[in-house]
């Protein structure tokens, strides 16, 4: 910590960041929210560019009135300045109290007194056979097309995964008029009806996740496994799968769209000296708190990047994040009792989601070794089961030696699946093979953003 | 070239279902005229006219992004000068000149 006179940062202008940024701004403290979008709202309250026309409504169904208020708030604060917003800005690195940020005027360090990490989360995923083809995109990354853009990437779509984003999805781009040839879900039908109690923490979700799901029809398949996709040079042509009973089915598709629910952003936590523990219902590591959000030193943490409760447990935890950062400055703070009962009902929902559609580790065990496991650099599930045999299962041992988490992306998306791997080579479970390690910059950084002022430090990645 | 047949309407992978209203943008890729929409990201401007923004250095496949949320950096394009572009978080300007390939002083 840098102590004071440095400011409270908050990292993520998400539900979580955004609550978190207005709790400071009312007790009187002026936090620096830095933000990679261009506007304020994340990843599930994005906003289109300016000049785009369709309501709030269409963009985020009967969620809208939440997103119309937080981007409210947001925008308000930041024009009173009341929060020092800097957008389209990512932190690469943190050490010694302050932040490394790469903004559009280039690199600069944001020193801080106390760090509130609202990072978000990204679209878990599983490899498929085929996946690093052209064409093939991630859930997530298929929503925000049609939300932020207004559109798709194909004429014939497959979606495949699980999890509550895997329905949402293929009905939002039916409404939108695409054309949706079928959902896929590797979740069994008993596992989803076996959460239900759990459900039930929130009925009137529950409820429109079962209205969703009707609205889909015989698109639908459940308790699926996904062979491969199938390509050609220009991207997929097909998805391979089986149905529950065992039946070899083949979908024609010039688009798929894959994710098995989400996977918190943890590398600035990483950094920042956050313990981790390996959590058996997210199948994840992630970072170990208390109730309020605490990592201790100064650090706070809320919303998806902390644990996976959607945006309604975002906004809480980012109140309660920033009113344990309050209390911890002497600083009067809200009051936290009626927010962590909230967070508790969420909490037992957000299992009962991980519960109904469960990570396809099976499905990853027996992965062909031509699977693609790292999309960045091309290693196989082969190539990494001969670094275990070659190495031992450890996993930021097999990245070193098998560079599987080692690629641009830092090993968001291989990571999981890698642990997965190596467990099954290994004979072990996922959480006995170790995490892999976060390591700056966690995000790519052009080498001028380190050059002096004065010799091209204007351009930014 | 991984843009072959980028001339032929309909070459790209994009299909627009709202917001077609918008001014038109006008970009160079790969030496050729293109159109896109004011709004656009670069990524969504370069696969409406052609199927992969890019050629992976690990495989033989193209890449057309995957996350579009700035956290998979599988969408970094070329300009014929200047710094590369992450394709899913830039807006289209008009008279950007991008490549699908590196340029040829780099390989």
């Amino acid at each position: 910590m840098s102590g004071r006179g440095a400011p409270v940062v908050v990292v993520g202008a998400g539900p979580a960041g955004i609550r978190a940024a207005e709790t400071l701004a009312a007790a009187g403290v002026r936090p620096v929210v830095i933000d990679e979008g261009r506007r304020a709202g994340g990843q599930i309250y994005r906003r289109p560019p300016e000049g785009f026309s369709r309501t709030p409504q269409t963009l985020y169904g009967p969620e809208a009135s939440k997103a119309v208020a937080l981007h409210a708030v947001f925008d308000a604060a930041a024009a009173s300045g009341r929060v020092d917003h800097r957008p389209e800005s990512s932190v690469l690195a943190l050490g010694d109290g302050a932040l490394q940020v790469l903004g559009p005027e280039g690199r600069s360090s944001i020193a801080y007194d106390r760090l509130i990490l609202a990072t978000g989360a990204t679209d878990r995923l599983a490899p498929v056979p085929g996946w690093q083809s052209p064409g093939v995109y991630g859930l997530g990354g298929t929503q925000i097309a049609l939300k932020a853009q207004g559109l798709t990437f194909g004429r014939r779509i497959v979606l495949a995964g699980s999890g509550p984003l895997l329905t949402l999805v293929a009905v939002q781009l039916l409404k939108a008029g695409a054309a949706v040839a079928a959902v896929l879900d590797t979740a069994p039908l008993g596992r989803q009806i076996a959460a239900l109690p759990e459900l039930l923490a929130r009925p009137v979700f529950a409820l429109r996740g079962v209205a969703m799901r009707a609205a889909l029809g015989g698109r639908y398949h459940a308790g699926i496994s996904l062979d491969r996709i199938e390509v050609d040079g220009r991207g997929p042509v097909a998805v391979a799968w089986h149905d529950a009973g065992g039946r070899v089915r083949r979908t024609d598709c010039d688009m798929v769209g894959l994710g098995w629910h989400l996977q918190a952003e943890t590398h600035l936590a990483d950094l920042a000296g956050c313990a981790f523990d390996y959590d058996e219902t997210w199948a994840q590591w992630l970072p170990r708190t208390d109730r309020m959000g605490r990592a201790g030193d100064g650090v706070y943490l809320a919303g998806d990047g902390l644990r996976i409760l959607g945006a309604d447990g975002a906004e809480v935890a980012g109140r309660l994040a920033a009113a344990a950062c309050l209390a911890d400055m002497g600083l009067p703070a809200p009051d936290a009792a009626a927010d962590l009962r909230k967070l508790d009902r969420l909490d037992r929902f957000a299992r009962g989601i991980a519960h109904a559609f469960p990570w396809p580790a099976e499905m990853i065990r027996a992965l062909p070794d031509e699977t693609v496991v790292c999309r960045c650099e091309g290693v196989t599930a082969g190539e990494l089961r001969k670094t275990v045999d070659y190495g031992g299962a450890e996993a930021n041992r097999v990245k070193s030696l098998g560079r599987v988490g080692m690629g641009r992306c830092q090993g968001r998306f291989c990571r999981l699946a890698g642990v997965e791997l190596i467990a099954a080579r290994a004979g072990t479970g996922a959480d006995s093979v170790g995490r892999l390690r976060g390591q700056a910059p966690v995000r790519p950084a052009p080498v001028e953003a380190w050059m002096d002022r004065g010799c091209g430090a204007a351009g930014s990645g | 070239m991984i843009g072959a047949g980028k001339d032929a309407p309909g070459a790209g992978r994009v299909v627009r279902l709202a917001e077609q209203g918008r001014a038109p943008v006008r970009f160079r890729l790969d030496g050729a005229d293109c159109a896109a929409m004011e709004g656009d990201t670069v990524l969504t401007a370069v696969l409406a006219s052609v199927p992969a923004l890019r050629r992976s250095e690990f495989g033989p496949e193209g890449r057309a992004g995957f996350c579009l949320m700035g956290a998979c950096q599988d969408c970094w394009v070329w300009q014929e000068v200047g710094p590369r572009l992450r394709a899913c978080s830039t807006p289209i300007a008009e008279g950007m000149k991008l490549l699908t390939e590196a340029p040829g002083d780099w390989t």
